[in-house]
């Protein structure tokens, strides 16, 4: 082994987790490098939580193999945990501390935190460091559970569904603050069955289904893989569509034969689908 | 630990609810049944001790079957689970400040004692302190295991009161479990309240101190094997 190359932050090969007789996961294998931001995609019930939580060390697994920071998570080594950030998709918090508070007592818990006032700064929620826990909107607990996450100043960062529940400003901000952690090389793992949130914050993305990784690969890649590029125009009143994997050409063609023939190609579209698109496809149920 | 401590007497005194029900009730009871007995000396002696039984029992068992039950379904015990911190330092911490309450409780108990009703402070002051120790340890490990029992926070009360009430009352609180039916008296004997009190009423030392320790390990296993986060 090269010693230059750093192992990957996350390593996931054939993990297996059964429920009794549901298969929640069915072989997934990726891995996420340092530094490097990975959106798993899927639909409800494809098995991200589940994987994710085995991943956080709240769950143990059936069968497979599984390294966080070089540790296996189901020990639950306190060296890991304090490397570690979790957003999880439902935990309450004391009510009737602060939120200033809450984070002061968290940041107790780790070797070297981050500032309290300033992790609460960087969730935007300074103007309400000195309110009970129970008296935040549904939004500012959200950003109080991503505050929590961040005092410890992980390295790594689990985030389960963060802005499910956000109003829009919430999500903006969430968002922001993915990007700073990117800034700042940390690795994060990112779950959402939000197209336009893993498409805007992910390095890779993962597309999960049934408890198996469908497709995999940057955003860009992962529409350019499925789809190609798409030519619409409208030519004497009729509408025409090509799809080509070099537009450049075929649309230097189309146009000089329209102007030799003295036409027009009316309403002229270049267009590549969406991710969503691609989801769409990849985790369509069978007819 | 120590750190954990401190945060849980501030979220101790931040909810009056509990404050009241952990120090002011106990109190309330000692009063109103005291102003009974005020002019019986002999009652008086055994009602004392009997209260302070019962605030040991009611500021750890039912405090901790209550406050578990409370930080697991609000997912609160499943973000700790998170942070670095050792469950066995959560839990010290947990059950430090229910203790930090039990002895409050039972000095003041003591001390009106004392000072209202001219009650003198039990015998066998070691004994006293060993009862004291053994049986807070043991009603805590049994509030913890007992939480696990408990489906959800709603039901809480309702579990813990079931428990509660039917011990305090066939273990010698406010009279001497001597008057009770044998049935009763001998359940009473299995329990490790009646002679938590026995022992805080300074009857010394006796074979009473192995029940309670035995129920405590008893605790003690079932709350770490039943263990959940969430």
């Amino acid at each position: 082994m090269l010693p230059d190359v750093p192992e990957p932050a996350i390593e996931v090969h054939e993990l297996e987790k059964r429920y009794g007789d549901v298969e929640a996961v069915r072989g997934l294998s990726f891995s996420v490098d340092r530094g490097e931001v990975l959106g798993l995609l899927g639909p409800n019930g494809a098995g991200k939580t589940t994987t994710v939580e085995i991943l956080e060390g709240y769950r143990d697994r059936t069968a497979g193999e599984v390294s966080v920071l070089g540790h296996d998570p189901a020990d639950a080594p306190l060296e890991l945990r304090r490397r570690v950030g979790i957003v999880l998709q439902s935990a309450g918090f004391y009510p009737r501390v602060t939120v200033a508070e809450a984070l002061r007592h968290f940041a107790g818990y780790y070797p070297e935190p981050r500032d309290a006032d300033e992790t609460i700064a960087l969730v935007g929620l300074q103007d309400s460091a000195d309110v009970r826990v129970n008296r935040l909107s549904g939004g500012q607990q959200r950003r109080l559970d991503l505050a929590l996450a961040l005092v410890g100043d992980p390295e790594l960062v689990f985030l389960d569904e963060p802005t499910t529940g956000f109003d829009p400003a919430a999500r903006r901000t969430a968002w922001d603050v993915v990007r700073r952690l990117r800034e700042l090389g940390k690795t994060v793992l990112l779950t959402t069955h939000y197209l336009d949130e893993a498409q805007e914050l992910s390095d890779r993305v993962a597309i999960v289904k049934d408890g198996r990784i469908v497709a995999e690969g940057p955003p860009r890649e992962l529409i350019g893989v499925k789809a190609p590029y798409r030519i619409t125009y409208e030519l004497n009143g009729r509408r025409a569509e090509h799809e080509t994997d070099d537009p450049t050409e075929l649309l230097h063609r189309l146009t000089s034969e329209a102007l030799e023939r003295g036409e027009r190609l009316e309403n002229l579209h270049v267009t590549r689908p969406s991710l969503e698109e691609v989801y769409l496809d990849l985790t369509r149920e069978p007819e | 630990m120590l750190h954990q401590l401190r945060f849980e007497r501030m979220l101790f005194r931040r909810n009056p609810s509990a404050a009241f029900f952990n120090f002011v009730l106990p109190l309330v009871l000692l009063l109103l049944v005291a102003s009974v007995f005020a002019d019986e000396h002999d009652e008086l002696e055994i009602l004392i001790p009997g209260i302070a039984g019962m605030s040991v029992m009611a500021t750890t068992f039912t405090a901790l079957a209550f406050n578990m039950t409370f930080l697991r379904e609000q997912g609160i015990l499943k973000r700790i689970h998170g942070v670095p911190i050792r469950p066995r330092d959560y839990l010290a911490g947990v059950v430090g400040s229910a203790v930090i309450n039990a002895v409050v409780q039972v000095v003041l108990v003591f001390a009106i004692g004392k000072l209202a009703y001219g009650v003198d402070l039990p015998d066998e002051p070691a004994a006293v302190l060993v009862y004291a120790v053994v049986g807070v340890a043991s009603f805590a490990a049994l509030g913890i295991a007992f939480s696990h029992a408990i489906p959800n926070f709603d039901a809480a009360g309702a579990y813990t009161n079931a428990v509660f009430l039917p011990v305090i009352f066939i273990s010698g609180v406010f009279y001497s479990s001597d008057e009770l039916p044998t049935a009763l008296e001998v359940i009473g004997t299995a329990l490790p309240l009646k002679h938590v009190i026995d022992g805080l009423a300074g009857d010394g030392f006796g074979a009473g101190l192995a029940v309670v320790v035995g129920w405590g390990v008893l605790g003690a296993i079932l709350a770490v094997r039943h263990f959940r986060w969430d």
